[in-house]
């Protein structure tokens, strides 16, 4: 009866969310009050509506109804509670259901916290969401029903994917979904303004601390993800070129890149046009990403089961939402040559392009690599896959100008600068990075090049932006929340260098077949292994290794890797032991059996790994403090006031 | 992408939705490719089709080299993997049991890896494998119309390739599909006249 119930309360969203799209449209269109004020309570309703099937579908997990065909395939009378909770958003159909349900609760957020706008523009904003909305309950109701109902009931469900089961996969997709759907409310404004013929720089304002939070998850989704595959696919890598890590990360460049253009928009009034197209651009990579993953068009670890039915559903949704904003956008953007306050080619306003270019270019390649295997199967080339190499290699040579650039930004006036101020303040740190990167250079014991660029780089990047620091301390001591969020975002680059290029060139590793009271030494650390035994888990048989760990002769750590044979699944999946440090991560895996006692054992020391999600938080940082700035939030100013 | 500060921005702005129409196209002809169920069981014309000629070396002895002719006589399986490939990882285990029953003879393809890296994964992971050739820059991958890794193919004894899997074995696979295709191919006869 309940996921009956679950079913009528999404369709139900659906037709509230087509509603929601409709009248305030037509009625901002036409200038009908009533109509527009549908906007909010419909906002509020579908909520409502999403959150209740949300929480039978959970429910159905809790009390493992196994007559529900999505619960018997993704659930287990094993499966710890925690996990069946989990287990809501482990596939195709839930977190589909997931996704709608932070799509409502963007939606309602913004129906709350936009009572400083103008009616008109709320109307459209919200009803451009419940146009997005509608599509994912479309998707959801005809082509992935969670809800359909298993006849005769499963005794036993098959299990949840024992990858996913795992604390690091709990708080992922939440993340992420929040970071793509939170694009929504920049891209829902852009449509909003083109369609109103006028982009308000305070209406921007506005929009400013969704993007930088929408944005802030991501980096948080992303960087979890990534932590999750070092710890729990077994062989210490942080980032594969996946594609469907490149369908995240392709939203997270053009994220980055509409932040900085939305200030500049915001501040000076330049960029219109290209900051409206980056919004749209931005969210429609989001949605290309749910495309990828669920069409099963490219193939990859991640993505849920193929479905061409699914796969086309999303892409005529796609092309409706991408195309129809394309095509207002080529109907009704300003003309971007005279807009704006003029700049000199030596201004922050040009730095600021200058990071765009360089974001956006590094998106459009991570996009052509992610498609090109695709392309070449399409017009009979052959079917070819494009590794790591390529994208590592294109990356770094788009990313190191931008890395040069990072401290110039912040110490750069607006419109007009002489170019040999913010020169002069830097080069005292050029040469203290140089140095650092030449010491490096000849202290790493290996890798030499890639410690150097990542010493250089980092105290470059953080060096410039302390400078920044310095001169506002000076100045009058004051930081504002924007300022701050800058600075922490700007450390973070930092610290992700150290911690990306220094993982790199410093990893030691090996793989060693070793008998009970053997020892591996690597570097300072030996490693000695105490055999393996039997252990029950929950839901798995383990065989649990013991390894003490010894830091010259000081005992300093136990480590205990395991493989784990799940009982409902029969699938083998390696723990990895891990002894996180600031300074280093020990990692043990355990390989296979080699008879008598002995085991194949990989050991790594990962120096400075955890830099890359520390520098990855401090983004996050930086994206939260610049959405708590003051000044995004003070009401509008009597001017707007008289436009309504 | 459009440039910002664009001479002539009516042409422009009509730039990126025509970029988003390619690249519609682009993704239509995906979804209608991955509408075809072949397109992972059997693409290309090599199925039922002798296996291409190649002549690779060992990974475990690079001085040697083996090639499609030495391999007649038997029915073997072909499982294409590298370590930069996460999925094989995965599949590994389930591959490794399939080798234990030793029903047939799996041999490994190595792609497009390093050397050094793919003797440490079959050092960790163990090596279920009759042999292993390499293929370190994927141009003998191109004639077996090797998409990437992993993928597996069934070639009889006469050297003929009956049956190709892109993605991940799983026990269901294995059950379901190859088990049959591998009674099938025990039937032939062996052309080979010793």
């Amino acid at each position: 009866m309940l996921p009956e119930l679950g079913q009528v309360a999404l369709v139900l969203a659906l037709l509230v969310a087509l509603l929601q799209a409709v009248l305030p449209l037509v009625g901002a269109h036409r200038g009908v009050a009533p109509w527009m004020a549908v906007a909010r309570p419909a906002a509020y309703a579908q909520l409502a509506l999403v959150a209740i099937a949300y929480g039978l579908l959970t429910h159905a997990f809790i009390t493992q109804d196994f007559s529900v065909g999505y619960v018997a395939q993704h659930s287990n009378t094993l499966l710890p509670m925690v996990y069946r909770i989990t287990a809501v958003w482990g596939s195709h159909e839930g977190s589909l259901l997931l996704w709608t349900l932070v799509i409502a609760l963007w939606t309602a957020a913004v129906a709350r916290f936009s009572r400083s706008l103008p009616a008109t523009v709320i109307a459209r904003v919200l009803g451009v969401m419940g146009v997005v909305a509608a599509g994912f309950l479309a998707f959801l109701i005809f082509t992935s029903n969670p809800f359909a109902r298993l006849l005769p009931a499963a005794i036993e469900g098959r299990d949840l994917n024992p990858l996913l089961q795992d604390p690091g996969m709990i708080i992922h997709p939440p993340m992420l979904y929040f970071g793509y759907v939170g694009f929504a409310v920049s891209f829902a404004f852009a449509i909003a303004a083109l369609l109103d013929g006028r982009i308000d720089a305070r209406w921007l304002r506005w929009t400013r601390p969704w993007t930088n939070i929408a944005w802030a998850f991501l980096t948080l989704g992303i960087a979890l993800g990534s932590w999750w595959a070092y710890y729990e696919l077994g062989w210490g890598g942080w980032w594969f070129w996946d594609p469907v890590e490149n369908a995240s990360f392709m939203p997270w460049l053009a994220g980055a890149a509409l932040i900085h253009s939305q200030a500049v928009t915001e501040k000076r009034g330049s960029f219109r046009s290209w900051t409206l197209l980056l919004a749209i651009a931005t969210f429609s990579l989001s949605l290309l990403g749910a495309f990828l993953v669920r069409s099963g068009v490219l193939t990859s670890v991640h993505s849920f089961a193929a479905d061409p039915s699914r796969g086309l559903f999303i892409l005529v949704f796609l092309g409706l939402v991408i195309g129809g904003s394309l095509l207002l956008y080529a109907l009704r953007a300003p003309s971007t040559l005279d807009d704006g306050k003029p700049f000199s080619p030596a201004s922050r306003e040009t730095l600021l392009l200058a990071n765009n270019l360089l974001l956006v270019t590094a998106c459009a390649m991570v996009l052509i690599g992610t498609l090109y295997p695709l392309l070449a199967d399409a017009l009979g080339l052959g079917k070819i896959s494009v590794g790591p190499p390529y994208f590592a290699l294109m990356f770094i040579l788009l990313m190191a100008p931008l890395v040069l650039l990072v401290p110039f930004g912040a110490l750069t006036r607006w419109q007009r600068e002489q170019a040999s101020r913010p020169l002069a303040m830097l080069a005292p740190w050029l040469v203290v990075a140089l140095i650092a990167g030449a010491a490096a250079f000849f202290l790493a014991p290996q890798g030499p090049w890639k410690v150097a660029a990542g010493i250089f780089g980092a105290v470059w990047v953080a060096g410039g932006t302390l400078r920044f620091v310095w001169s506002r301390l000076r100045a009058n001591g004051r930081f504002t929340p924007e300022m701050a969020g800058m600075i922490l975002a700007h450390l973070g680059i930092a610290v992700f260098l150290v911690g990306a290029l220094l993982t790199e060139g410093l990893n030691r590793q090996r793989e060693v077949a070793v008998a009970p009271g053997n020892q591996v030494t690597l570097g300072d650390y030996r490693f000695r292994f105490d055999g393996v035994e039997k252990v029950q888990g929950p839901n798995f048989l383990a065989d649990r290794g013991t390894v003490t760990v010894f830091d010259g002769e000081q005992r300093i750590a136990v480590m205990h890797p395991e493989k784990r044979a799940y009982a409902a699944g029969g699938q083998v999946m390696t723990e990895a032991a891990l002894i996180p440090g600031v300074t280093r991560d020990l990692y043990v895996a355990l390989g296979e059996p080699l008879g008598d006692g002995a085991w194949a054992l990989r050991v790594h020391v990962k120096p400075f790994v955890r830099w890359i999600w520390a520098g990855a938080l401090l983004m996050m940082l930086g994206g939260f403090v610049t959405a708590t700035d003051r000044r995004f939030r003070k009401p509008l100013t009597p001017a707007t006031e008289s436009t309504r | 992408m459009t440039e910002p500060t664009t001479a002539r921005p009516s042409l422009a702005r009509w730039l990126p939705l025509l970029v988003v129409a390619a690249l519609g196209a682009l993704l239509a002809a995906g979804v209608w490719m991955s509408r075809n169920p072949g397109r992972d069981a059997l693409p290309s014309a090599l199925i039922d089709r002798p296996a291409p000629e190649f002549s690779l070396p060992l990974l475990h002895e690079p001085g040697r080299m083996v090639t499609g002719q030495e391999l007649r006589g038997a029915p073997y399986l072909l499982n294409v993997w590298g370590s930069w490939c996460p999925e094989c990882r995965v599949e590994h285990p389930v591959l490794t049991r399939f080798a234990e029953t030793k029903r047939v003879r799996v041999i490994g393809y190595n792609l497009k890896d390093e050397h050094g890296e793919a003797l440490r994964w079959l050092e960790q992971f163990g090596n279920p494998y009759w042999m292993v050739l390499v293929d370190p820059d994927g141009r003998a991958a191109i004639d077996w119309g090797i998409y990437g890794a992993p993928e597996t193919f069934l070639v009889d004894a006469n050297g003929v390739v009956r049956w190709k899997h892109v993605g991940t074995i799983t026990d269901a696979i294995i059950r379901d599909e190859l088990l049959p295709a591998l009674d099938a191919v025990e039937r032939i006869p062996t052309e080979q006249s010793l």
